[in-house]
């Protein structure tokens, strides 16, 4: 299972769908039952706000190897509105989505690896990584 | 052995006593690791994670319900952890910003810092004591040939916002040309300053003087700062020291009044923040009057003594708890 997989994010099922796809994929990687359960929330998060703010776009999970250190990359990817300034969606208490109350900087805090690019009206690229330890 | 392998070590231990023999000793050492847990900064579902873990260990045939409920409640702890990390993190920035006004504020005391000049008629006394880290009131004296000038502000707003913004109104005191000295007309000068770079919410109280010894005269002009006292030896009587006009930075064409007073030998000149006459205590604010009173009971002594015991009875008596920044001058003439 080295090839990328996607969910489509359209509604609160599909959340559901992307969670699936990435808890399977970081059972088959060996991830313990706490990373995996971050690695679920952290899609969680991203599908949410795709759902929320940009209405729709895909969840991507892929495994990775570097140099035979074993990961797991989340893309997430929209064509929404963009974010305006980045800066701000990424401090603490910011957001207002509900959910967990998270928001980008708590996916940071659960993955180990974090990049986000947006621009407005084109849509934003976000993409985690968990390394397996 | 890792931590986490010793923590997991541990808790074990502690759980397999506690479930044989179910004491009260062995549920404190429980709370004292949940200590220990913190300290290492284990988040919550880790601690649900050590606990499956465990569990797993001492009861290898647990039934899968019971197994599958602890991954249920472990993914439910995911939130927690959220917040316990988000909580870690804004606790850090909070250190940060702490350290950091910290620096702004022993930054502020130097720059601010005035040395009490050694002047051979006056007796000169000065106490100035922020409530906070930062203080908003300034007090500033300046030898200029044979006569000395004397400042006394206090900005409306408190904290750090005040104190930058006290510190730009040294630098344009500072800046100011040595001729323009003339109390009302300085007020003028820093009254146009403020009203063209301070926010329309900061206002700025001032009381500015200059003492000429070779006329033993003291020329004063105020911008809406609490009144000072004037203390007449000759017939031993305290009055207020009333000199009129608009805080600075209300308005750019506003014009100060200027004031004069002979000075004669054993007079005193009490120069104060709101900070002083605002002292609450349990009876509510002081009256001047009281303020009055502690400096007649202190008067025979040298001025700095009768600041620094004026400061003291005030402080014990709003419980060592100051409400606004203090500040009290005295000049008493010698000869």
């Amino acid at each position: 299972m080295d090839i990328q997989s996607c969910v489509e994010v359209r509604n609160e099922w599909d959340i559901v769908s992307a969670r699936q796809l990435g808890r399977n994929m970081a059972k088959e990687l060996g991830f313990g039952n706490v990373d995996q359960a971050r690695i679920t929330t952290a899609i969680s998060e991203l599908a949410r706000n795709i759902y929320l703010y940009a209405g729709r776009g895909k969840i991507c999970i892929e495994p990775i190897d570097q140099l035979g250190r074993k990961g797991l990359r989340i893309v997430a990817l929209d064509n929404g509105p963009g974010i305006r300034e980045i800066r701000k969606v990424m401090e603490d208490g910011y957001t207002t989505s509900g959910g967990l109350g998270a928001g980008l900087p708590g996916v940071k805090r659960l993955m180990d690896e974090f990049s986000i690019e947006s621009t407005v009206d084109v849509g934003t690229e976000i993409s985690a990584t968990k390394w397996l330890r | 052995m890792t931590a986490k392998d010793a923590l997991t070590e541990r808790y074990q231990d502690l759980l397999s006593v506690y479930l044989k023999a179910k004491t009260e000793t062995t549920l404190y050492k429980g709370q004292q690791f949940s200590r220990k847990l913190l300290e290492q900064q284990i988040s919550p579902e880790d601690l649900v994670s050590l606990h499956i873990q465990v569990m797993d260990e001492l009861f290898p045939d647990m039934s899968e319900e019971m197994r599958d409920s602890f991954d249920f409640l472990l993914e439910a702890m995911i939130g927690y952890g959220f917040a316990y990390r988000e909580h870690q993190s804004l606790r850090d920035k909070q250190q940060q910003l702490e350290s950091e006004i910290e620096v702004a504020a022993s930054m502020q005391q130097t720059l601010l810092l005035s040395d009490v000049p050694e002047f051979d008629q006056l007796d000169i006394g000065v106490v100035s004591v922020p409530a906070k880290k930062m203080n908003g009131d300034y007090y500033n004296f300046v030898k200029s040939g044979n006569s000395l000038s004397v400042a006394v502000a206090d900005i409306i707003g408190k904290g750090i916002p005040a104190a930058l913004c006290m510190s730009m109104i040294k630098y344009a005191m500072d800046s100011l040309p040595e001729e323009q000295m003339k109390p009302h007309l300085l007020l003028e000068n820093l009254n146009r300053v403020v009203e063209q770079n301070v926010h329309s919410n900061m206002f700025i109280t001032m009381f500015h003087g200059v003492y000429e010894p070779e006329s033993h005269k003291f020329y004063y002009a105020g911008a809406g700062h609490e009144p000072g006292f004037f203390y007449h030896a000759k017939e031993d009587e305290f009055h207020d020291l009333i000199a009129k006009g608009l805080v600075l930075g209300v308005s750019r064409t506003t014009t100060y009044h200027p004031y004069e007073k002979m000075i004669e030998v054993g007079d005193m000149v009490i120069l104060l923040s709101d900070g002083v006459t605002e002292c609450r205590t349990s009876k509510g604010f002081i009256e001047r009057e009281e303020v009055v009173a502690l400096i007649r009971k202190y008067m025979d002594l040298p001025s700095q003594k009768i600041v620094e015991n004026v400061f003291q009875e005030l402080d014990r008596l709003q419980g060592f708890e100051l409400r606004d920044d203090f500040t009290l001058i005295i000049l008493k003439r010698l000869v």
